[in-house]
C-alpha cells in the first residue's frame, strides 16, 4: 500500500499532485454546469457525457483507440519537457511518420509483422531528424524553440500533404485519399470485431520504455540534470548540447513511430484531410503527467475519456462537441498557474507556524 | 533559550534613556517551500542606536530585515513602531514608515547618473513644466552629500562609480525619502579593509544625527568596532540581545553557533611539491569589449594553496571560469602536467585532472530542483562504479555512495532524494564540496567556498581545504573573504584590473593593510617579483 502511494506521490510533489487531481475533477465539474446551461435535455446530456464508454461496447473500444496517439505525443513532450524545452515539433514528426508509413505501406513488400515494424522504424528515424531542427536552430542562432516548431510544422505539414497528394494519392478515389495499404501492412485486431488494433500494446510497451530511459540510464539522467540547470550541467561536464540534440531527436522518434501506428492500426489507407494536430492534445498529456511518463496512460485515459464522452453526447443532443475545448482550456489555466500550488502549500505551512507556536509558549 | 529578560530591557530603557523604535511581536515566517525561517521572533531596537544583527546564514536575518522592509508578509506576528502596529505591506510602505534598506546587491540603474538613481520615483520637477529638473536632482544629491558626510559624485553615471561609492549612494536615497532606520544588510562584504573603516566613521556620524541603524554581518570583530547592542539570532529563533560592552567575541560566536568555536585554522607546515598547473599570458574580453584579464600567468604546485586576492570584479572570476572552461580564453594557454586544455570543454577539463568549487552555488554549483544524489553524482555517473555498460544507471550503488558522501562531509537532510533547493546554504555548500573533493583531481580551483555560510561550515569547510592540501592536491583559492584566504593560503597574488600586481611567497609575512594597497591598485611590484609567482 505505501509502495502504492509513492508510486504516484512523493513527498516533494505532493502540492502539484493535488492541483492536477483538482484541474481534472474541477473541470468534468465546470463541464456538467455548462451542459446544464446550454442543454434543453441536461440529465441526459450529462449522462451520455460521463457514462459513454460504458454505454456502448463501441465507445469504449474507441477510447482506448483515442488514447494511442496522444500516449505517444504525450510521451514525446515529456522527454523535451524534462529538458525545459517547448518544441511542439512532434506534430510535424507525427504527420510526416504518418506520410512516410504510407509510403512504405503502399510502396514495398514484406512480410507481415516485419513490414509495420519496418514502417515504424522509417517513421521514427525520419520523426526523430525533424525533431532535432528546432533544437538545432536554437543551439546555433538561439532561435526559440517553440515559435520555430510552431512554425515547422506549417512546412511539414504542407510538404507531407504534397507527397501524399504527388506520388502517393489514389485517382480512383473522389475524395482525398492515398493508395490502399497493403495486407501486409495492417496490424492485426487486439479484440476481434472491433477497432482496437495492437497499436494499443505497442503505446503501452513505448511508456515504459520511455520511463526506463529517462530514469534509469544515464543518458535520462543527463537529460534530467540538464533540464534542471543547463549551467550546472556543463560545469559538472555533461555535453548538454548533445543531450538537447538527443533529447529532441528521441521525441520526434516517438511522434514518428505514433504516426505509423496510427496509419497501420486504424486505417486502411492515408485518409487526413488536414493535421489531426496530437501535439497540443500530447501538451495536456504531459503536463498533466507532470512531466513523468509513468503517468502518461492515466492522463491520456482522462483525456480520452473526455473526448469520447463529449462526441457521444454531442451526436445525442444538443451540446457541441467544442464544448471539449473550453474543458481543455480551463485544465491547462489551472496547472499552468504556480498560485494555485502556492496556494495549498501555503494554507498548510500557517497551519504548522501556528502549531509550532502554541507549543513554544 | 536565553532571552532578554524584562528586568534586562528595564535596565537599558532607564539607563540609555531610549526609546524603543521599531520592535517585533511573536514574528513568524514560512516560506512556500517550507522553510521555517523565523520563529516567534521578538526583536527590539532603541532610537538612535547601531544595533548589529548576526547569525549563521540560514539563521533568519535576511528573512527577518525582509518583512521590515516590506519585501516578504509575517505568517504570524506583528510589527511595531514607536509601540503602534504597523502593516508593511509593501516596500512602499516601510518607505512610507521611515524604513531604508540598503541590500547587499545594490538596487541601482547603472546607465543614470548618481544624481537621478537618487530621485528616482521621488523626482523635483520644474515649476512650470512639470518636468523633471535634473539640475535640482543633482543640487539634492549635492547637499544630502555633504549633510550627511557621504561623499558621491553627483553627476556621475553610476556604472562609473566605484563599489563603495554606489554603495554611499544607496544610503543617501534611503535618507531622501525620509528613513529613520536604515538597515545595511551586510555592507562590507564588498569593501576593501580602507574603505570599511571609510563607511564604519561615516555611520557613526550618521548615528549621532539621530539615525537608526541595524546593521547585519557575520564578521563579529565589526559588529565590536561599530555597534552599541547586538541581537544573535540562529536557526531561525533570536537567541538573544546584548550590550556590545557586556559582551565579548567568544559568546556571541558561540551563541550563533551553539557551541564552542575554533577561530585558529590550523596548518601544518609543508614544502609545496612539483608544478601541476601551468597559466601563461591569459587574456579575456567581456561582451561588452572590456579587458577582463590581461596577460595572467602563474603556476601552481602540490601541497600548495595559492590564493587569489582582490577586490570583486577584478578579474578573479574569469580567470576561475577559463582554468575550468565555463568561458573560452582569447588568448594564453593553461597546461596541466604539460598538457595543453586552453579552451578545452568542462567533461574533458575534468577528466584532466582539475576539480572546482563554483562561486556561485545557486547557478552553477548545483542543480536547485534535483536530488542531492543526483547533485553529488553529476561529474561520475558515467563511470563504470554507476553505469553499466549498456548504460544503465546503478542505483543502488547510487545511493549507497551519495548516502556515504552525505554522512561523511555532515550534509544535514532528511535524505539523499531531496532536492538541493531545501538545504540550507552551508549545507547546499557541502553538498558541492563534497562532490569536488571526492572527484580524484590532482588541481582544485575553490572559488568563494565560504561566501554566505554559517561560521560552523565554515570552519568545516577551512578544515577540508588543508585536508587536501596536505593530501598533496595543489590548490587555487579565490576568496573575496581577506581573513579567509590570507589564513588559508601558503602564498598569494593580488590581482587589480586583470592583471597580477603582487605576489608574496609567504602568506603570513603580509597584512591586509598592506594587500589593501595593492588591491586598490596604488602599489605595485616590479615585474621581476610577480614573475616568482612562475617558479621556473
Amino acid at each position: 500500500m505505501n509502495s502504492i502511494r509513492r508510486f504516484f506521490v512523493d513527498r516533494e510533489s505532493l502540492a502539484p499532485a493535488l492541483v492536477t487531481l483538482f484541474a481534472a475533477v474541477f473541470s468534468l465539474l465546470a463541464g456538467i454546469v455548462l451542459i446544464f446551461i446550454v442543454s434543453k435535455q441536461p440529465l441526459q446530456s450529462v449522462q451520455n457525457f460521463l457514462l459513454a464508454p460504458f454505454l456502448r461496447s463501441y465507445n469504449f473500444y474507441y477510447l482506448l483507440i483515442v488514447m494511442v496517439p496522444i500516449t505517444f505525443t504525450g510521451l514525446a513532450l515529456c522527454v523535451v519537457y524534462q529538458l525545459r524545452y517547448m518544441s511542439l515539433i512532434v506534430d510535424a514528426s507525427l504527420y510526416v511518420g504518418a506520410v512516410v508509413a504510407t509510403a512504405i505501406g503502399t510502396q514495398i513488400s514484406l512480410p507481415a509483422g516485419i513490414h509495420p515494424a519496418v514502417a515504424m522504424l522509417a517513421a521514427g528515424l525520419v520523426g526523430g531528424l525533424i525533431g532535432l531542427l528546432p533544437a538545432i536552430l536554437k543551439i546555433r542562432w538561439r532561435a526559440n524553440e517553440l515559435v520555430s516548431s510552431l512554425m515547422l510544422n506549417y512546412v511539414f505539414y504542407f510538404l507531407g500533404s504534397f507527397i501524399i497528394l504527388y506520388y502517393l494519392r489514389d485517382r480512383s478515389q473522389t475524395i482525398l485519399s492515398s493508395l490502399p495499404f497493403k495486407r501486409t501492412f495492417l496490424l492485426p485486431r487486439l479484440v476481434p470485431n472491433t477497432q482496437l488494433h495492437v497499436g494499443f500494446l505497442i503505446a503501452a510497451a513505448f511508456v515504459a520504455l520511455v520511463t526506463i530511459f529517462l530514469y534509469r540510464t544515464r543518458w535520462g539522467y543527463e537529460i534530467r540534470i540538464t533540464g534542471a540547470n543547463p549551467r550546472f550541467a556543463m560545469y559538472a561536464g555533461i555535453p548538454v548540447t548533445t543531450v538537447v540534440l538527443y533529447a529532441h531527436f528521441i521525441s520526434g522518434f516517438l511522434g514518428g513511430v505514433g504516426g505509423a501506428v496510427e496509419m497501420s492500426g486504424l486505417y486502411r489507407a492515408f485518409i487526413w484531410q488536414m493535421d489531426p494536430s496530437y501535439a497540443w492534445d500530447g501538451v495536456i498529456v504531459a503536463m498533466l503527467a507532470r512531466r513523468n511518463p509513468k503517468f502518461v496512460p492515466v492522463s491520456a485515459l482522462f483525456l480520452a475519456y473526455l473526448r469520447v464522452g463529449a462526441d457521444f453526447m454531442s451526436r445525442r443532443g444538443d451540446v457541441a462537441f467544442e464544448f471539449i475545448t473550453l474543458l481543455q482550456g480551463l485544465i491547462i489555466l489551472i496547472l499552468a498557474s504556480d498560485r494555485i500550488v502556492n496556494y495549498f502549500k501555503e494554507r498548510r505551512l500557517r497551519k504548522q507556524v501556528l502549531k509550532s507556536q502554541g507549543e513554544s509558549r | 533559550m536565553e532571552r532578554l529578560s524584562e528586568t534586562d530591557s528595564l535596565f537599558f530603557h532607564r539607563s540609555d534613556a531610549l526609546q524603543t523604535l521599531i520592535r517585533t511581536e511573536k514574528l513568524s515566517k514560512i516560506y512556500p517551500n517550507g522553510t521555517f525561517a523565523n520563529k516567534s521572533v521578538d526583536f527590539s531596537v532603541l532610537e538612535g542606536e547601531i544595533h548589529g544583527l548576526v547569525g549563521e546564514n540560514g539563521a533568519g536575518k535576511t528573512t527577518l530585515m525582509k518583512m521590515l522592509y516590506g519585501e516578504e508578509q509575517p505568517s504570524a506576528g506583528r510589527i511595531l513602531i514607536d509601540e503602534k502596529p504597523v502593516s508593511l505591506a509593501s516596500e512602499f510602505a516601510a518607505i512610507k514608515a521611515g524604513i531604508g534598506m540598503v541590500h547587499q546587491h545594490f538596487m541601482l540603474v547603472p546607465s543614470l547618473t548618481a544624481a537621478e538613481n537618487l530621485v528616482l520615483g521621488k523626482e523635483p520637477k520644474r515649476a512650470r513644466t512639470r518636468t523633471f529638473d535634473v539640475e535640482a536632482a543633482a543640487r539634492i544629491t549635492e547637499e544630502l552629500s555633504a549633510r550627511y558626510n557621504l561623499p558621491v559624485i553627483a553627476r556621475a553615471r553610476v556604472a562609473d562609480l566605484s563599489v563603495s561609492m554606489r554603495q554611499k549612494l544607496e544610503i543617501l536615497k534611503a535618507l531622501y525619502r525620509g528613513a529613520r532606520i536604515l538597515i545595511l544588510d551586510e555592507p562590507t562584504a564588498v569593501l576593501t579593509p580602507q574603505e570599511t573603516e571609510e563607511l564604519f566613521v561615516e555611520l557613526k556620524a550618521l548615528k549621532q544625527q539621530g539615525k537608526t541603524i541595524i546593521f547585519i554581518s557575520h564578521k563579529l570583530k565589526e559588529i565590536f568596532q561599530l555597534c552599541d547592542r547586538v541581537t544573535v539570532m540562529r536557526d531561525g529563533r533570536l537567541i538573544a540581545s546584548h550590550r556590545v560592552a557586556d559582551v565579548d567575541i567568544h559568546q556571541i560566536s558561540n551563541e550563533m553557533v551553539g557551541r564552542e568555536v575554533r577561530f585558529e585554522i590550523t596548518r601544518p607546515s609543508m614544502a609545496p611539491g612539483e608544478r601541476v598547473l601551468d597559466v601563461r599570458g591569459l587574456a579575456f574580453v567581456d561582451d561588452f569589449a572590456i579587458p577582463k584579464l590581461k596577460n595572467v600567468s602563474f603556476s601552481l604546485r602540490k601541497n600548495e594553496i595559492l590564493g587569489v586576492v582582490g577586490v570583486d570584479g577584478n578579474g578573479q572570476s574569469e580567470l576561475v571560469e577559463i582554468i575550468t572552461g565555463t568561458q573560452k580564453a582569447l588568448a594564453g594557454t593553461v597546461r596541466v602536467h604539460g598538457v595543453d586544455i586552453t579552451n578545452r570543454p568542462p567533461s574533458v577539463i575534468r577528466r584532466s585532472g582539475i576539480a572546482h568549487i563554483a562561486e556561485d552555488r545557486m547557478t552553477v554549483g548545483t542543480a536547485l530542483p534535483a536530488s542531492i544524489e543526483q547533485n553529488l553524482l553529476a561529474d561520475r555517473y558515467w563511470s563504470r562504479q554507476f553505469s553499466t555498460k549498456g548504460g544503465f544507471l546503478k542505483r543502488r550503488e547510487m545511493s549507497a555512495y551519495s548516502g556515504t558522501l552525505v554522512r561523511e562531509y555532515d550534509i544535514r537532510c532528511n535524505s539523499a532524494h531531496q532536492p538541493v533547493a531545501s538545504l540550507s546554504g552551508g549545507n547546499m555548500q557541502k553538498v558541492v564540496i563534497a562532490r569536488e573533493f571526492t572527484a580524484n583531481a590532482s588541481i582544485l580551483i575553490i572559488a568563494q567556498p565560504t561566501r554566505g555560510v554559517d561560521i560552523g561550515a565554515i570552519e568545516y569547510i577551512h578544515s577540508k581545504i588543508m585536508e587536501m592540501r596536505s593530501a598533496g592536491k595543489a590548490i587555487l583559492l579565490v576568496s573575496s573573504d581577506l581573513q579567509e584566504v590570507m589564513g588559508l593560503s601558503d602564498s598569494l597574488v593580488v590581482m587589480h584590473q586583470g592583471e597580477i600586481v603582487a605576489y608574496f611567497p609567504d602568506a603570513s609575512r603580509v597584512t591586509d593593510k598592506e594587500l589593501g594597497l595593492y588591491m586598490l591598485g596604488l602599489k605595485r611590484q616590479s615585474e621581476d617579483e610577480i614573475r616568482k609567482v612562475l617558479h621556473e
